[in-house]
């Protein structure tokens, strides 16, 4: 205890000393986030230092292991990492599809070359990554997939059509499911890394009901993948999906937090109608259990003990309750809220925020998905 | 770190076979009620408690007893809700515990409390619900000690309580935290009247009628005027020992419920096949486990000391009840008519649900103090 004490101080006084003040304001929407990889433009000096501190310190990656490019903290170090950068509102210094969902993947499944290659670029917000899972035949039934790789001897040849890839059009890179073979359907699925620059990627931005474009349908045309990107065995990438999953339900469920510290009332000002008021009260009793849940399911986690499939559980109760918390804030602004285009509304922010949060319970795997794993997995109700 | 410590494990790791043995629903439950005990409950049972240190397991070391904190007491009761079993446990080791420590009171209470020998009931109610800061039962200065006049009621184990701890006026008004006094009531006072009420769960609740009832001025637990503060201790620990117990008769009532779902066949299929059936068990599953959380991070905060705890309790009680409620509806529910008879255990979970979800404030009473409690 008394060296966590310690840690605890010097990560206080490091964070203090090392934060810039700009970079200790709370995000005002995704935008305001670090993504890194080769495009990104940074939006200040700040910003890019921020990173740049924390990277060298492998405290974008605090929990992986040092030769990763991490911090090799233990759990107990990490949460007080996070404890101290929630104290002093530092920002996230990256945000990252390459650490909330590929590198834990590539940390149990990749070789060594890959971990070495990979997870330090990852660390460093060198390479921002997309996901390409879903087609247009194999939304829920992710397994259905058709893109079809074929082996050709020292590369593979991609040919077919993802579509919901988050952010495809700002990516470097790809992770992605591809059939390698048609005599299972599950066991004929293989994981593959590749540039989205190769010869034969397009992407093509989907608007969405909230005016905005985070998605994209991704087109494969005759892309060669050398072999060596290959993760995990052919055919067994389900594995690798499934694993990556249970990391992206993770990170989904954490919108159920919200970005407050405090409670949706508070926040919210007055609230003069009383019905209005006994719905928020109701739901900050919901959200503030739920803020424990997830504190209890991430310390499970780093101690072993969480059921495989509790962070579906995570993610159906964190969404739902990130899509109530929206309809309460729609409800609490009335006719404020519907403001689309105007100066006061800063571009419809609340409306087009409600919206974004329908997406939240059918993006990676629907609330009527994860309902159906755990009832099997956990529940282990019969013919689930 | 929200995961138990080994010592917490290995206490539950004895408390759970020992109340799914010796206190299961149809040698404690089911026994006594069907035998017309007056007690509601058994004093064998609660002398086995003793013999396992559980009734002092609040009670420092120092005075003999474990010296734990929340978080164990709430093992124990998870594992009291989870088998029904009916115990003074909450009222007495808990908040009668947690509301004498300190005190000159606690000598004389302590030993018996540690003995199995002693129960302690709360009188802190005077209408249909919840509201401590609304007690107006008076007690007026009398030579060396008080008179009491007034009446409580929902005074649970209060027909069979050794010591009566009871919440009194002795200055200001109703709705003010400030004049309050409590007192330590022995059993058997003059002028004071106890009627039983069998409740749902067929637990015993008195309704007690004070005419002028004298007591000495060494029964004040702690300060004249100044009873809020052992008051509030008593209830913070019962809220937060209550919700524990709620999460426990929600996981008895919905893995119960969950095996009968695996069990019972109609058209030809179990009924657990049904996905209309499996994702509301799914999400029933996923509001227990919220609802222990929220329990366990408020039992947590008490033990620390932090200032939050206050509000993480009435988010914890508030959360189990709604967890349990929907646990023991859909329970009751999924089970159909087998459901709705005696002879089947899932109705007494409904039953012992609706007691301890109004003990020491409902969800709505909890709701309106977590808002209070975020500032608005």
């Amino acid at each position: 205890m008394a060296d966590l004490d310690e840690f605890r101080a010097e990560t206080r006084a490091w964070l203090d000393a090392n934060c810039p003040s700009e970079m200790r304001t709370p995000m005002r929407s995704e935008k305001d986030a670090c993504w890194g990889g080769r495009h990104f433009q940074f939006q200040s000096p700040a910003q890019k230092q921020w990173l740049d501190v924390m990277a060298s310190r492998g405290w974008t990656v605090p929990d992986w292991p040092k030769e990763y490019g991490g911090g090799g903290l233990s759990p107990a170090e990490t949460k007080i990492l996070k404890e101290e950068m929630a104290a002093l509102g530092c920002r996230s210094p990256l945000t990252s599809f390459g650490i909330s969902m590929l590198g834990p993947a590539l940390l149990k499944y990749g070789t060594e070359e890959q971990k070495k290659h990979y997870l330090t670029q990852i660390a460093r917000g060198e390479i921002r990554w997309c996901q390409g899972y879903s087609e247009p035949g194999a939304g829920s039934d992710l397994a259905g997939l058709q893109t079809k790789a074929e082996d050709k001897g020292d590369y593979y040849l991609v040919n077919g059509q993802k579509v919901w890839t988050s952010y495809a059009d700002q990516a470097d890179w790809i992770f992605c499911l591809v059939r390698t073979s048609s005599e299972s359907k599950h066991g004929g699925i293989s994981f593959l890394l590749f540039d989205m620059e190769s010869p034969g990627v397009s992407t093509k931005p989907i608007l969405l009901i909230s005016g905005n474009s985070p998605f994209c349908e991704t087109f494969f045309d005759d892309v060669k993948v050398p072999k060596d990107q290959l993760v995990g065995e052919e055919n067994k990438g389900w594995d690798v999906a499934k694993y990556l999953l249970g990391h992206e339900r993770e990170m989904i469920s954490g919108m159920g937090l919200g970005g407050e510290k405090e409670a949706l009332g508070k926040s919210l000002g007055g609230i003069d109608d009383p019905l209005l008021r006994a719905e928020i009260a109701a739901f900050d009793v919901d959200a503030i259990s739920f803020a424990a849940m997830s504190e209890r399911f991430i310390d499970q986690l780093k101690a072993g003990e969480a059921h495989p499939a509790m962070p579906s559980m995570m993610k159906y109760a964190g969404t739902e309750l990130n899509k109530r918390r929206h309809e309460l804030i729609m409800a609490a602004d009335g006719s404020d809220a519907l403001e689309w285009d105007s100066e006061r509304s800063k571009g419809g922010k609340a409306a087009r925020d409600w919206l974004r949060t329908k997406a939240n319970s059918i993006e990676g795997g629907t609330s009527e998905i994860q309902l159906g794993i755990v009832a099997k997995h956990i529940l282990r109700l019969p013919g689930a | 770190m929200m995961t138990l410590t080994d010592d917490q494990r290995m206490l539950q790791d004895t408390v759970r076979p020992f109340m799914a043995e010796e206190g299961a629903i149809k040698k404690e439950l089911r026994h006594w009620r069907d035998t017309g005990c007056t007690d509601g409950y058994g004093t064998g049972l609660w002398k086995q408690f003793a013999e396992l240190g559980l009734t002092g397991i609040l009670i420092p070391e120092s005075e003999g007893g474990a010296g734990l904190g929340a978080v164990e007491a709430g093992l124990v009761l998870e594992e009291i809700g989870r088998n029904l079993t009916p115990s003074p446990f909450l009222t007495t080791a808990v908040a009668a515990v947690r509301a004498l420590e300190g005190s000159a009171q606690a000598k004389r209470w302590f030993p018996g409390i540690l003995a199995g020998e002693t129960v302690a009931a709360l009188a802190v109610e005077e209408g249909r619900h919840h509201d401590p800061e609304g007690v107006a039962l008076e007690a007026k200065r009398q030579g060396n000690g008080f008179v009491l006049n007034g009446a409580k009621q929902f005074v649970v184990h209060g027909n069979s309580a050794d010591v009566i701890l009871v919440a009194a006026r002795t200055a200001g008004s109703a709705g003010e935290t400030d004049g309050l006094t409590l007192f330590a009531l022995e059993k058997g006072a003059g002028g004071l009247d106890v009627g039983t009420a069998t409740l749902a769960d067929s637990s015993k609740a008195a309704r007690l009628n004070f005419d002028n009832v004298a007591v000495d001025a060494d029964a004040v637990v702690g300060e004249v005027d100044g009873g809020w503060a052992p008051l509030s201790r008593a209830l913070t620990a019962g809220r937060a020992g209550a919700a524990s117990e709620l999460v426990g008769v929600a996981s008895g009532a919905s893995e119960m419920t969950f095996e009968y779902l695996k069990q019972r066949k109609q058209f030809g299929k179990l009924i657990g096949e049904y996905q209309v059936l499996q994702h509301r068990a799914a999400h029933l599953y996923g509001e227990i486990e919220i609802a222990r959380a929220a329990a366990l991070k408020a039992a947590q905060l008490l033990d620390a000391g932090d200032p939050r705890a206050e509000l993480m309790t009435s988010v914890a009680k508030a959360k189990a009840a709604k967890s349990a409620a929907l646990a023991v509806q859909e329970g009751v529910q999924m089970h159909g008519g087998i459901g709705m008879t005696d002879e089947h255990d899932i109705g007494l979970y409904m039953k012992r649900e609706a007691v301890l979800s109004e003990l020491f404030g409902g969800p709505r009473f909890h709701t309106a103090r977590v808002a209070e409690l975020s500032g608005y």
